[in-house]
């Protein structure tokens, strides 16, 4: 077991734990900060993706005691009220179907962004692609135009 | 305290004790009942005093837009305010029909009329009420945006501060509904009522719902089917730090920690040794020899019209095919979980779940209490594609909470999802087809070999079938038989169910019958479906929003399909290059006849997600066994459709004033084959078995 101290969603905080526990359970189980998701536990679908450091990063096979004095953005601390660029955007377009990718698609695009104000196809496709989605909300344009809605 | 009252309570109290209130979110559907009195106008609808709506969806979510057009159902007769809405899902009840769930893309189809009358009951509850308080007879009321109107003065009174006189009035009797031309709601595009909780992380989802002292467990399963615990050893599992218990359950040895990691590390560390049982001596090569073989004697008719084996025998030009197609595991991005609560008098079972009658059910099977002792409490699914259908993982989570004592998590791993799923089977098909002189089909048989399942009839599955013994193709002479071949892997319902693989078959065959008469697919199609008016109006218009006949580039080449399954009408017609033997699907035109649209968004959203689940496993899926075992366990060898695999798709919705017909499953079947039928026109290449992803292209 070991104490680390960390920052999460800008404020600090601190578990004992062991320190090869993933971020993503820490964050889940321990903390009860549910936004984050479980999809593979092997970094293959991008569901639990967080921001360290303003990297997106796997927090499934991230160690809880590689985290420690770094700052940890969740999906629930992206904005205090829905309010990033990209959960506008995704309202605006209504992305969601089941939902469940979405937080870390988010969290991935929003990293993108962040490091790129004009994204190309090529650069949504490279950040994105790593993200699964099986109910097909993939497509970068939605069809139609939900105006009016 | 309510059953949604205590979870928002336990919720509270678990993020306190977190120290964290950013994280934190009550669900919107459950902070409206502290605020108000809501009182129960039907069992779909409660008002609340504060003139708040809430509308009580009795099917689940899993993506497919159930909360946001059953919404739309009930809102539509009530006249309620469309922005003040509410939705929550009930538990189980006898008034929502005795196998409460959401499958077979019923949902709308099963509500249609229902929920309307449910809107109209309480709207004339309402008037009922405003009636009563102003003296004056109801006909001069009328109910507009969440109040009624005395339509002689223009007073108005809200349902809010008409809900308790409602509530005690009797249910009205003859109900008039309104005419199609005056709907507000159905027909019209609406956003999904749910988006707002998905962007934010704030909605619940099964694998979210936390209770106080709650521990976590997973399961060590047999990794061959059927397979049972010989015996096992739980030290070196109870030495892992977090391990609170090792129990045997039925289905395996569950270990129980205090959070999901420490079980998942216990289980590495539990040493089980299992007797596989008789499913270890199949593996992916023998099951398919056994396919093989069975084609050579007759199976259960599922169809027959004319004679076909005398058609073929003097057809002027006969073709063969033989056809394949793999296991597919569901892969719902939510692994599949429960919670559950067992104690002596009750039992209670949180759960993403496609079938809340079958999970009470479970749950009052394994701990002997009444139905109505076990409350199933109905979260969001991160997809379901059928596997939430089985309450399997249900009764599992009810097992260990019974064998712990506490009330429990049970998490599947991605590897249990893969590995112990039960999957769209394997099926096998040999197709002849038989020409006249002039090119056109005259006969017709399918021989398909599939493990059956849904229940058999004289040797019979329908959901072997299905897709190709409903081909809607106007051809004299049709033999369609079957062979149950169960090799004992465990196969259940898949998006679509049999048209997934039959569809398949048949639209690939159909497009070789053209071929081999000289024939354009489409107006092959249009000839033998010259008595089929809806599907031959969606076949010209997908022919013409997709260009069809206009010339593409070498290398480039378009294919179509046809598809009439839970009472919608799909054509499809994929547009796809192959450059130096790799393949891309650039555009996919899809127009449907799916009668009355409720919500045209949803239609949209859902013909596009069929196409994406599809086209993943048209291009990639495949589940193969060997001794017994999954040889797949994760993403890295199940791949699925990526951002920038995924083609254009555009959606043209008939205009139909026909009964509602199924939307979740309805474009799933249809894209392989319009896939394939665009790679031989591109390539001329018939590809007769999926994936693609092995296909030589070059």
């Amino acid at each position: 077991m070991a104490t680390v101290k960390f920052t999460l969603n800008g404020k600090s905080q601190t578990v004992d734990t062991a320190p090869a526990m993933p971020l993503l359970w820490i964050l889940r189980d321990t903390l009860g900060m549910t936004g984050t998701k479980f999809g593979c536990g092997m970094a293959l679908c991008g569901a639990c993706t967080v921001h360290v450091n303003g990297q997106p990063t796997r927090s499934c096979i991230t160690s809880i005691g590689s985290i420690a004095g770094k700052s940890v953005t969740t999906i629930e601390g992206l904005s205090p009220d829905s309010s990033h660029p990209v959960q506008l955007a995704w309202v605006e377009a209504d992305v969601p179907q089941c939902g469940y990718c979405q937080s870390g698609q988010i969290m991935t695009a929003a990293a993108l962004l962040a490091k790129t104000k004009q994204p190309t196809d090529a650069d949504i496709d490279e950040a994105l692609r790593g993200n699964i989605c099986r109910c097909g909300n993939v497509p970068r344009h939605p069809p139609g135009d939900p105006s009016g809605c | 305290m309510s059953a949604m009252n205590r979870r928002n309570f336990l919720r509270t109290t678990a993020g306190a004790a977190g120290g964290l209130l950013v994280g934190f979110h009550l669900p919107q559907r459950s902070r409206i009942q502290a605020a108000t009195t809501s009182l129960k106008l039907n069992a779909f609808i409660h008002v609340g005093t504060d003139d708040s709506v809430t509308l009580f969806i009795h099917k689940a979510e899993m993506g497919q837009g159930t909360v946001t057009s059953l919404s739309m159902l009930l809102a539509e007769e009530l006249e309620c305010d469309w922005k003040k809405i509410r939705t929550e899902f009930p538990g189980v009840d006898r008034e929502f029909g005795p196998n409460q769930g959401v499958v077979g893309s019923a949902s709308i189809r099963s509500s249609w009329e229902s929920l309307r009358r449910a809107g109209a009951t309480a709207r004339e509850m309402l008037i009922g009420a405003a009636a009563q308080r102003w003296g004056v007879d109801r006909k001069v009321c009328r109910a507009e945006n969440n109040s009624i109107v005395n339509t002689a003065n223009n007073e108005r009174l809200t349902f809010g501060s008409l809900s308790t006189e409602a509530s005690m009035l009797p249910v009205p009797a003859n109900l008039a509904l309104k005419d199609p031309k005056d709907f507000q709601l159905i027909g019209k595009a609406r956003k999904r009522l749910d988006t707002p909780g998905k962007v934010n992380g704030s909605a619940t989802f099964g694998i979210d719902v936390r209770l106080p002292g709650m521990q976590y467990a997973v399961i060590a399963r047999c990794p061959v089917f059927g397979g049972k615990v010989a015996n096992f050893d739980a030290t070196k599992a109870k030495a892992i730090p977090g391990v609170k218990g090792v129990v045997p359950v039925p289905s395996g040895i569950a270990v129980i920690a205090d959070n999901t990691w420490s079980a998942m590390e216990g289980r590495r560390a539990l040493q089980v040794q299992w007797n596989e049982g008789p499913v270890a001596a199949f593996s992916t090569p023998g099951i398919t020899k056994s396919f093989a073989e069975s084609m050579s004697q007759p199976g259960a008719v599922a169809r027959k019209e004319g004679d076909a084996a005398t058609a073929l025998a003097s057809a002027a030009k006969k073709i063969e095919a033989v056809y394949e197609v793999p296991y597919l595991a569901h892969a719902p991005m939510e692994p599949l979980n429960c919670v559950a609560d067992v104690r002596a008098d009750r039992c209670e079972v949180w759960a993403s779940t496609q079938g809340q009658s079958a999970a009470r059910a479970e749950a009052a099977r394994i701990t002997g209490l009444k139905p109505e002792s076990v409350k199933v409490y109905t979260e969001y699914m991160g997809g379901g594609f059928g596997r939430r259908a089985r309450p399997d993982y249900i009764g599992e989570a009810v097992e260990v909470s019974k064998a712990a004592g506490v009330p429990v998590k049970l998490t599947w791993s991605r590897e249990d999802d893969m590995q112990q799923d039960a999957y769209r089977p394997a099926s096998y098909s040999r197709f002849e087809g038989g020409l006249d002189a002039d090119g056109w089909p005259v006969a017709w048989t399918t021989r398909i070999a599939c493990a059956p399942f849904g229940g058999m009839r004289d040797g019979l599955s329908r959901t072997g079938v299905e897709g190709v013994s409903t081909i809607p193709y106007a051809i004299p002479n049709v033999l369609v038989d079957y062979h149950a071949v169960d090799p004992g892997i465990p196969v259940s319902y898949w998006r679509s169910v049999g048209y997934s693989q039959n569809t398949f078959f048949a639209e690939s065959f159909v497009d070789e019958l053209a071929a081999a008469g000289g024939k354009d697919p489409v107006e092959l199609r249009r000839r033998l479906l010259a008595n089929s008016p809806r599907l031959l109006a969606a076949l010209d218009l997908a022919a013409e929003k997709a260009g069809w006949g206009k010339p593409l580039p070498a290398g480039r080449g378009r294919g179509v399909s046809v598809a009439n399954n839970i009472g919608s009408n799909t054509v499809q017609i994929a547009e796809v290059s192959v450059e130096r033997g790799k393949l891309k699907v650039h555009r996919v035109v899809c127009a449907v006849d799916c009668g009355h649209v409720v919500n045209p968004w949803g239609v949209e959203q859902q013909i596009q997600s069929g196409i994406v689940f599809g086209l993943s496993a048209a291009l990639k899926g495949g589940i193969t066994i060997d001794r017994g075992r999954v040889e797949q366990s994760n993403f890295d060898r199940y791949d699925v459709l990526r951002i920038d695999e995924m083609p254009k798709v555009e959606v043209h919705i008939i205009p139909s004033q026909a009964a509602p017909g199924g939307m979740g499953e309805a474009s799933t079947p249809g894209i392989a084959p319009a896939v394939c039928n665009a790679i031989f026109a591109a390539t001329g290449k018939r590809i007769r078995k999926l994936p693609l992803k092995g296909a030589d292209l070059g």
